[in-house]
């Protein structure tokens, strides 16, 4: 009796969450991001099928995503030209075969190999669609892309997904039913080896598995989601262009998906969530945010590969064991100058955005964390300075504290058996 | 159709020669650190910049001897106090780590000399006719971006080959623990061999800049190009290398100066479904020659041409 309860209660919570959102957050605003965090929920979701659970770093994965977005937005407007009885709910659906179609033609040529030859075939595939676009113009619609409206598809029990909230409960059941069938994929025997494949390909081969096969079936499943993303997408926005899969768009899955963290299955969720709610309202705050994300990726990179989940995860752990009071007073000795270094950096990039970027245009005066800032004064400049350069020099100074509390942690981890 | 000819071979050699001062840099620290560095075009953009910022002050000359250096010197810092310290993390971090740089150097570049493209001029001193080949003129500008790519190529040739300090680099690039064994500093040379491929992408932009154009999506439209001539080349071959740019510079080159399409060949009536493939010209397909190109290599034979190994 307990068992089940134990594994169902994470889904009717996650289910219960998808129900309630916009109930909480019913702003317009708030439902058409939760729109889009549904879609790249998925979106990376499938990326992380290659990235984390099979060792496959694709630069190319947003072709799967673009082509079944641009083949559910034909046959959406192939239903509602012929007049067909098809509801617009089932269109994932195409969209998910078309990106499955894709992804064993293009499958087939690219994970005859493993690694950097891998990610170049990816890169190459990527940039090969991508410049196609500019040519097939029929299909891809040029430079406006290709448009349709959603409402005019056949009705499912009397709705026609017009309004926002019924795109949202369609995306959050489709996000909802493809979570649980990625998760359910790396519970079968199947996922196990896209593990073993990533992790020593060459033993796979010795107990009789082909590691080409393999490789070639979990991108086949990953380009599948990733179609099914791109319809949703396509759903959502009634449109689809040539960005949507292009180099650009492969960049961000690949960002939310390590930023999230590539090693946990809920990483890539969270990932999705944090980038798409960074994406929409930074860009309010400054128009710098993409700088930011590129230093953001960066400090994952250098300072904490396993990403957001794995920071949570290992902090969780060190909670559940009693052990956090170790690390409490190491955090509140560094977190002053660390706090300090990022405010100082992020002055920095304000300041220099305004003076180099929009003086020009819309002068030096600004708006800094709330107070009024002349940019082509010195002041600012060298309290930024100060900030980052001490902030930095502390937290430099002092982080050994913090990895000597991580290293009695993970004794005390040790000895009770749990690291 | 000579004429064509005679311009496009010219053009095409001109086009391998930078790519190959790129090439030969990528290639060299993916062979030497197993790196494959994403920012390795950002260098050339920054040398651009570098160049059109000096040239806007001080005039070209100083621009093209000290934009290389100051390029080389980011390289070199980036390899020290990025790199080296990622080096324990494995291969996938660094890439990861070069990736995201590129898209940092991308958004600063922007935000300080603005998303259009900058007026980076020929120097006066290099701004006449060089020759007339059938009536048409060729600028001797481009015969100056020849010269010094070719100068580059040969001294690297002789460096690699002839002195002490390429033997030891070539050592280092099979059997980096024996070089470190000799008692060679095997970091510090990863730093330099960095270092001096930033700078040669750096040379090649501050070249390239008043003949192509100066913008902060440069590096984005040349690096896929570059992947391109490195895999085909095959990884970590600097032969391979240098005849992959070459055969991608030419390739491009004519395909852009040419016109046929299917319609010419079969009519103009195309069967269905094919309206766009029928239209389209071998000049609009230039853009993706080197992909299909390098999709085609890989499944022919995927270590490239020259290549000896995988990955």
């Amino acid at each position: 009796m307990k068992r089940p309860l134990r594994f169902l209660w994470p889904w009717l919570a996650l289910a219960a969450l998808f129900a309630l959102a916009p109930k909480v957050f019913s702003s317009g605003t708030a439902l058409t991001m939760m729109s889009v965090m549904g879609v790249m929920i998925i979106f990376a979701l499938s990326y992380n099928m290659l990235l984390g659970q099979t060792g496959l770093l694709s630069f190319g994965h947003a072709v799967y995503y673009g082509l079944g977005g641009f083949v559910a937005i034909h046959a959406m407007n192939a239903v509602i030209h012929g007049k067909l009885g098809v509801p617009v709910a089932i269109m994932p659906i195409v969209g998910g075969l078309a990106g499955l179609a894709f992804g064993v033609l293009f499958g087939l040529v690219s994970t005859r190999r493993a690694g950097l030859v891998f990610s170049m075939i990816s890169l190459g595939i990527g940039e090969l669609v991508s410049s196609s676009s500019f040519i097939l113009r029929t299909f891809f619609g040029g430079e406006e892309g290709i448009t349709t409206n959603r409402a005019k598809l056949a009705p499912l029990f009397g709705l026609k997904f017009g309004p926002q909230t019924e795109v949202y409960y369609l995306i959050a059941i489709w996000c909802f039913l493809c979570i649980a069938a990625m998760y359910a994929l790396t519970r079968t025997p199947f996922g196990r080896i896209c593990n073993a494949v990533r992790d020593n390909p060459e033993r796979v081969q010795y107990i009789g598995y082909s590691a080409q096969r393999i490789r070639l079936i979990a991108f086949s499943f990953a380009a599948f989601f990733a179609g099914i993303a791109g319809a949703l997408a396509a759903i959502n926005f009634e449109i689809m262009n040539a960005q949507q899969l292009g180099a650009q768009q492969s960049a961000v899955v690949l960002l939310m998906t390590y930023i999230g963290g590539v090693g946990y299955f809920v990483g890539p969720i969270l990932g999705a969530v944090i980038i798409t709610f960074l994406q929409i309202n930074l860009s309010d705050v400054t128009n710098a945010w993409q700088l930011y994300f590129g230093l953001m990726f960066i400090g994952f990179v250098s300072f904490a590969p396993g990403g957001v989940a794995g920071w949570l995860t290992r902090h969780r752990e060190a909670a559940r064991s009693g052990e956090f009071r170790r690390l409490a007073p190491a955090y509140v000795l560094v977190a002053p100058g660390l706090a300090a270094g990022l405010i100082g950096a992020a002055m920095l990039i304000e300041l220099a955005n305004r003076q180099l970027a929009l003086a020009r245009s819309e002068g030096s005066a600004m708006n800094l964390f709330g107070f009024a800032v002349d940019a082509s004064s010195i002041a600012p400049w060298a309290l930024a300075l100060v900030l980052f350069a001490g902030g930095v020099a502390m937290s430099w100074r002092l982080w050994s504290k913090v990895g000597d509390a991580w290293g009695s942690v993970n004794a005390g981890l040790r000895a009770r058996g749990r690291a | 159709m000579l004429q064509l000819i005679a311009f496009s071979t010219l053009n095409g050699v001109l086009y391998g020669m930078l790519l190959f001062m790129l090439a030969s840099g990528l290639t060299l620290v993916f062979s030497m650190m197993g790196v494959l560095n994403f920012a390795h075009v950002s260098f050339y953009m920054l040398g651009a910049y570098f160049g059109f910022e000096i040239e806007r002050r001080l005039g070209f000359w100083p621009g093209f001897f000290v934009a290389p250096l100051a390029v080389g010197l980011i390289g070199a810092a980036v390899e020290r106090f990025g790199l080296r310290r990622l080096h324990r993390l494995g291969h996938v971090s660094e890439l990861l780590f070069t990736f995201g740089l590129a898209f940092v150097i991308e958004e600063i570049v922007q935000m300080i000399w603005g998303k259009l493209p900058v007026d980076y001029r020929v120097p006066p001193s290099l701004d006449f006719v060089a020759f007339r080949l059938f009536d048409t003129t060729y600028p001797a500008y481009r015969m100056f971006m020849l010269v010094t790519a070719v100068a580059i190529f040969a001294a690297l040739v002789v460096v690699l080959k002839r002195t002490r300090v390429g033997l030891v680099i070539q050592a280092a690039l099979t059997h980096p623990d024996m070089v470190a064994m000799l008692g060679h500093d095997v970091p510090r040379m990863f730093m330099l061999v960095f270092g001096a491929g930033a700078a040669l992408a750096g040379l090649a932009g501050v070249i390239a800049g008043p003949a192509l154009v100066t913008q902060p999506s440069m590096a984005a439209l040349l690096g896929p190009i570059l992947f391109v001539v490195i895999v085909v080349g095959g990884l970590g071959s600097l032969a391979g290398a240098f005849f992959a740019s070459l055969l991608i510079g030419l390739i491009q080159t004519f395909a852009v100066a040419m016109n046929g399409s299917l319609a010419e060949v079969f009519g103009p009536v195309a069967p269905p479904f094919l309206g766009d493939l029928w239209q389209v010209t071998i000049a609009e397909l230039a853009p993706i020659i080197p992909y299909l190109l390098l999709v085609i290599v890989l499944i022919v034979r995927p270590t490239g041409l020259m290549g000896t190994r995988e990955s």
